[in-house]
């Protein structure tokens, strides 16, 4: 049989059932009332000797017939006429079998309606295999094949499609499961990703999405990730070439981060949350396979970081004494977004003592200071990503976020002859020219500040930010669509 | 055998390359694969002879049909068992 070919049902009454459905076992003197004096095929999808009562009883044990009539419930009734469908009813309603069979005082004995169960075919463990069976496959994408005996974690990582951790293998199955996470096209082109410029269809992201471990509802956070860092405005191509150990550093804002379990409290910026672990990781793995960005390569970090395996978190919302950070960037709370900022590892501050905000905002400013070079001013952006211990100082205090930051900036200006080069015996510094001027740390809107982090601490922690603006890249923040 | 779908822009052959070709034979294994078109064992018989004499280990492969590449498990088995290939086209 043509794997799209629609198997043609017998004339007369059709029951699709299966053994492990109460509903199915309760119908059977129905099945055998209705036996007598019709044409009645029975098709079970999980015992072939199910229903012993029933002669005429048909296996799907490949579930071929279900799949290809739909089959959502068992039972379900189907009338045939000329091999076509004319009428269909599911579960158990003795009025809608009546009806449909034209046959009276059917299972007079039985209670008038009981629900079906969900039909083998439509089980999430086989939708995505009966799909690719009976479906056809629709995907684009090259087939690789490994041998038998080759293992398949080696041959992946042979191949160089992995960041060195081992990969989930991209089977057709899982690619398609995947694709279940988006309305959109898996012939759409998201990207071109740097360096290749490789156009990079919503299949290609699902592939990566598979192999980084995302689950299907990741998949809208993996692609507007990944038109977030590979817009101009972020400028990937850079911070893959980069000699400094940046990469995108994502924070997702809006509900879908609780609605798919994403960790924006304790170890926040750690291990242990697939979702963070993974939706960072897909990103970095487009980057890698359809861009061809590789470390040696086009990517020339002298150092690198962690989180260049992937970096993504979300924001604490809840209880955070300021609006999402995506508001920063034009877009109502509420709305889910990402944000692609590059960043380098977070450190950790430490302020165990200070219980009002201005004491606060200084032990900030003194450690803000120091990215990349305290006498390197107004080229870094910085995330500050405040815990919950400290930013309850600032909600007691009624301090908004633009209220700290101006207050942290402020107590980082300094002058012009502390930090041009030469200055306290060190030659990096800023240019001579600006000797004269006062100058803060950071531009305006250069500090990001964000509430996350687990609900004992009293630290704070800081992302220091990559080369900004026209000669570097912009933090870039998009919605995520379904 | 499993079979998954490339992950990446697809610019560059989905095949391993070829590992280059060895300076001498000594010491080496050497893969004999005949394609199955007529007599092409024949001229493989004769070589395998050749190589033997030299003192040379051989190994005898042979695809299914010449219609088709050689199915992914023996060309598995070839560059698993073997250092280089010899592979027989005759008519």
């Amino acid at each position: 049989m043509s794997v799209t070919e629609l198997p043609v049902l017998p004339d007369g009454l059709v029951v699709i059932v299966k053994e492990d459905c109460p509903t199915c076992e309760l119908v059977i003197p129905v099945l055998e009332q209705l036996a007598s004096g019709n044409q009645l095929t029975v098709f079970s999808q999980d015992d072939p000797n199910f229903p012993e009562e029933i002669a005429d009883r048909q296996f799907d044990g490949d579930l071929a017939i279900s799949w290809h009539h739909n089959i959502e419930t068992v039972p379900t009734l189907l009338v045939i006429e000329n091999g076509k469908e004319i009428a269909r009813t599911v579960g158990w309603s003795r009025s809608q079998w009546e009806s449909i069979t034209g046959v009276p005082q059917l299972g007079v004995e039985l209670p008038d309606h009981r629900p079906g169960c969900g039909s083998l075919s439509v089980d999430p463990s086989m939708s995505a295999d009966l799909e690719l069976r009976f479906g056809g496959s629709t995907m684009k994408a090259r087939r690789v094949e490994f041998a038998s005996l080759e293992d398949t974690h080696e041959a992946l990582f042979d191949r160089g499609w992995t960041d060195g951790l081992p990969v989930i293998p991209p089977s057709e199955a899982r690619v398609m499961a995947m694709l279940e996470g988006t309305t959109r096209s898996p012939e759409e082109i998201v990207a071109s990703i740097p360096p290749d410029l490789a156009p990079c269809t919503v299949e290609k992201v699902a592939i990566n999405a598979v192999m980084a471990g995302c689950r299907p509802e990741y998949l809208p956070i993996v692609l507007a990730g990944v038109e977030a860092v590979c817009t101009d405005t972020f400028n990937m191509h850079g911070l893959l070439a980069t000699t400094m150990p940046h990469a995108p550093v994502l924070i997702v804002n809006g509900p879908i981060a609780q609605q798919i379990g994403m960790n924006s409290g304790n170890n926040a910026l750690g291990q242990g949350n697939r979702a963070n672990s993974t939706i960072g990781r897909a990103v970095q793995l487009v980057i890698r396979n359809v861009g061809g960005g590789r470390p040696g390569e086009v990517d020339r970090a002298a150092f690198g970081s962690p989180g260049k395996v992937g970096f993504c978190f979300a924001e604490r919302e809840e209880d955070s004494p300021w609006s999402p950070i995506s508001t920063m960037y034009g877009f109502s709370a509420g709305t889910n977004t990402v944000l692609a900022f590059p960043g380098e590892a977070p450190r950790n501050l430490v302020d165990q003592l200070s219980r009002d905000p201005d004491s606060l905002a200084r032990t900030y400013a003194a450690n803000l200071i120091s990215i990349q070079h305290p006498k390197l001013v107004l080229g870094f952006d910085a995330i500050l990503a405040v815990a919950p211990d400290h930013s309850r100082v600032f909600r007691e205090a009624g301090w908004s976020r633009e209220q700290l930051a101006d207050r942290i900036n402020e107590l980082t200006v300094r002058p012009g002859h502390e930090l041009i080069r030469g200055a306290g015996d060190i030659p990096e510094g800023i240019p001579e020219a600006m000797e004269e001027l006062d100058l803060p740390k950071f531009r305006p809107n250069g500090l990001h500040i964000v509430h996350c982090g687990g609900a004992a601490g009293l630290f704070s922690a800081i992302i220091g930010g990559w080369v900004n603006g026209e000669m570097g890249s912009d933090p870039v923040c998009v919605e995520i669509t379904p | 055998m499993t079979k998954v779908l490339d992950p990446t822009n697809e610019a560059t052959p989905a095949d391993i390359p070829r590992v280059s070709r060895p300076e001498s034979l000594d010491g080496l294994t050497v893969g004999l694969l005949d394609i199955s078109k007529p007599r092409g064992d024949r001229f493989l018989d004769r070589i395998e002879e050749r190589l033997v004499e030299r003192g040379l280990r051989v190994e005898r492969f042979r695809k299914p049909t010449f219609t088709k590449p050689a199915p992914v498990d023996l060309r598995h088995e070839i560059a698993t068992k073997c250092d280089v290939v010899i592979e027989a086209l005759a008519d």
